[in-house]
């Protein structure tokens, strides 16, 4: 890589060159607005989540774990999406630059899918009767996206040239994107053929009052608002630790070449 | 001018692959075994019940299978890193597609061997009475593809790194995860055991490996490039 | 001879991670010419040999090599290179005669040639069945030499070629270098072992920092370029 490479495309994502930013922190203008943002979704959705919506008639308080499961899992999906974009956009146009966003959105998705699926079993136990339910298509799916991203982040860590390590991570998780519908096909294929799916495809979609469905998509906009403060922070710091790294090669070759004084290298 | 036809090379490779295998035996000493013991620890484990084990043949054999394939796999990919080979490969200026279809081709062969002496194993040990030929036949050869298309595809990515035993297999087996569940019907179909139609998910097990090879032709050169 | 000058590089940087291995390195070496790099370990004598073969990427500079520009067209270079490094890239668990004819065939040559390589480099008789593992480490680069020879390269890029043999082998090395030159071939050999490669060497350049540090013409060997 050198040192002219990576202008972010559409400037988007808080790149820290932009004036007025403190290089040697992550914060910008744009971290802490989204930052306020989240904390005061977050403040609201506990209201509305925990106080102001209505139990459901059949499950109960149990409804408000959707408050939390479904912006999870809602986020667990979209950051493995732009893990995935990432990814694909670093294969085509090779800028760096992709390849962190790829590797933030992979480390807060398997947060949020961690959450998504104890949720989704803290919900099940007292819904199924069972932690687990390997009829319910969507949290098997969810079960082996959440080990391909752990996959993912295994090949990131491996010790390699950025290009090497970029180039890798992104056809795994080309790979992964691949698989996915086919293991969601596979697993809804597998039980419906079987029998005893019909009783769980009622999961999360009860008779949903107006103020619970608020609470939900509060859930989903909060979630998502914080989705995007947590990337912001993660890629700088990534994009950061690359500057460092790349910070200039003009001196490393000088002192490359200086080597050969003094070494008696003579002919 | 090193300018073979593709189908040339990948033969070469493939050619290359097994008298490799020939000559060391790695697969019928090692492998083979391995997995015939893992069908004697489920004999083991599930208390010996005739019953069960011929209840649950399409599973533990299918689980026999993948598991003995992360093994060959991994031998695909050791005799690639010794020594500098890998630069000889990228040297050779073979066609990476073509690589990959070798190197996928020996798998498959492989793979086939295996999963006859597994088909054996069961019958034997299990005592499960073979059926469906046709479907048990098809849907083995359909899934032996797609587990070497997508097995080639992370053994030439984990191929001499340090953590490569534990890598592969976290890589590999949830990938194929679909294989296993279709390749598990299709047994259960032809054996009797579901009432399910086997030949939908020879269909789907057919259209995983497409997506692989197609996956492996694009994906393999750039893997194999400086990783 | 017509002076074609087959490598050549200007203002190179070839990185291995974020190391600048070669520093505005700039070398030319013609069709014919035999050229002996020289230089204390880490001078980036190896990286040199690997950046010409397509192996190591160039990072910024003009780099060309049989008319083809490195950073464009690698796959057409690497195939008409013969690169010998420290590794020979033998198969372990294939006899020898396997390695070769594989090799040959992957690079393009035929059977034929690949057993032609073997009677030269004497592996045709005793040592062909027996598979590469059990070899000693000068016998290994004997069977690396035969596949380069069969493949019969236009430029010949070899990394410290001398070490391990013995003398015979040594003696088989110089002259089929020597033949490859006088047929038109390029060739590069970077080594330790002055004496012996001097000898063999029309020109030598010395290498520290990761670029050319001086060049010396002994006396009226051969042919000569920048």
């Amino acid at each position: 890589m050198t040192d002219t490479t990576t202008n972010p495309p559409g400037a988007g994502m808080g790149a820290p060159t932009r004036s007025g930013d403190d290089p040697r922190n992550t914060a910008s203008k744009g971290t802490r607005v989204f930052g306020i943002l989240s904390l005061i979704g977050i403040g609201w959705l506990v209201a509305l989540g925990l106080g102001l919506s209505p139990d459901d008639q059949t499950q109960g308080d149990l409804v408000r774990l959707m408050y939390v499961h479904v912006p999870s899992a809602w986020l667990a999906y979209l950051s493995f999406g732009v893990t995935a974009m990432g990814s694909i956009m670093y294969l085509w146009k090779r800028s760096e630059w992709w390849d962190l966003v790829a590797a933030s959105s992979a480390e807060i998705g398997v947060l949020f899918t961690g959450l998504a699926l104890v949720t989704g079993m803290i919900w099940g136990r007292p819904t199924w009767g069972s932690y687990w339910e390997w009829g319910d298509a969507r949290l098997v799916t969810t079960l082996v996206l959440f080990l391909m991203f752990l996959g993912y982040l295994a090949v990131r860590r491996i010790p390699a040239d950025t290009h090497v390590r970029s180039r890798r991570s992104a056809i795994v998780a080309l790979i992964a994107v691949v698989d996915i519908p086919l293991v969601h096909f596979s697993v809804k294929w597998w039980r419906t053929l079987h029998q005893e799916a019909t009783v769980l495809s009622s999961d999360f979609d009860p008779k949903i009052d107006d103020l619970m469905l608020f609470t939900l998509m509060v859930g989903l906009v909060v979630f998502t608002l914080v989705y995007v403060w947590f990337m912001l922070h993660r890629f700088r710091v990534a994009w950061l630790e690359e500057q460092l790294l790349d910070h200039s090669l003009a001196d490393a070759i000088e002192a490359r070449r200086a080597e050969a004084v003094g070494t008696g290298a003579t002919t | 001018m090193a300018d073979g036809t593709f189908v040339n090379d990948a033969a070469l490779v493939a050619a290359k692959d097994l008298r490799l295998e020939l000559r060391s035996r790695v697969a019928v000493s090692q492998v083979v075994p391995f997995a015939v013991l893992l069908l004697v620890i489920f004999g083991f484990a599930l208390d010996g019940d005739q019953t069960t084990l011929q209840r649950l043949t399409s599973g533990l054999y299918w689980v026999a299978v993948l598991f003995a394939a992360v093994l060959i796999v991994q031998r695909a990919f050791a005799v690639e890193s010794d020594d500098g080979v890998r630069d000889a490969l990228r040297l050779a200026g073979m066609r990476p597609a073509s690589v990959f279809v070798g190197k996928a081709g020996a798998i498959f062969v492989q793979l086939i061997v295996l999963e006859v002496l597994l088909g054996v194993g069961v019958a034997v040990f299990f005592g499960t009475t073979l059926t469906g030929w046709g479907l048990l036949i098809a849907s083995a050869v359909v899934a032996a593809a797609g587990i070497s298309a997508a097995g080639t595809l992370y053994g030439v990515l984990t191929a001499g790194l340090r953590v490569k035993e534990s890598l592969l297999p976290m890589l590999l087996l949830p990938v194929l995860a679909p294989v296993l569940i279709g390749a598990t019907r299709a047994m259960g179909a032809a054996l009797g055991d579901v009432a399910v139609d086997g030949w939908s998910w020879f269909n789907f097990l057919a259209i995983f490996a497409l997506i692989y090879v197609a996956l492996g032709l694009f994906a393999f050169g750039p893997l194999l490039e400086e990783s | 001879m017509v002076s074609e000058t087959v490598i050549s590089l200007r203002g190179v940087v070839a990185l291995l991670g974020r190391f600048p291995a070669l520093a505005r390195l700039d070398l030319d070496v013609d069709a014919g010419e035999i050229v002996l790099v020289r230089g204390p370990n880490g001078a980036g004598k190896s990286t040199l040999l690997r950046v010409c073969a397509g192996l190591v990427p160039v990072d910024s500079g003009n780099a060309r090599v049989l008319g083809h520009d490195l950073r464009a067209d690698r796959r057409v270079i690497r195939r008409s290179v013969g690169y010998l490094g420290h590794d020979t890239g033998l198969y372990a668990d294939l006899t020898v005669r396997d390695n070769v004819r594989f090799w040959a065939r992957a690079t393009g040559a035929s059977g034929a040639d690949a057993d032609a390589a073997m009677v030269r480099l004497d592996l045709d008789t005793r040592l062909a069945d027996i598979i590469v593992a059990r070899l000693s480490a000068g016998q290994r680069r004997r069977v690396g030499l035969a596949v380069l020879l069969a493949q019969r390269p236009k430029v010949w890029l070899l990394d410290e070629p001398h070490a391990a043999l013995d003398e015979n082998g040594r003696d088989v090395l110089d002259e089929v270098l020597r033949q490859a030159a006088a047929g038109g071939a390029a060739v590069l050999v970077a080594s330790h072992d002055h004496g012996r490669a001097e000898q063999l060497a029309h020109r030598s350049v010395s290498l520290a920092g990761g670029h050319v540090h001086s060049v010396r013409e002994p006396g009226g060997t051969g042919v000569f370029g920048g």
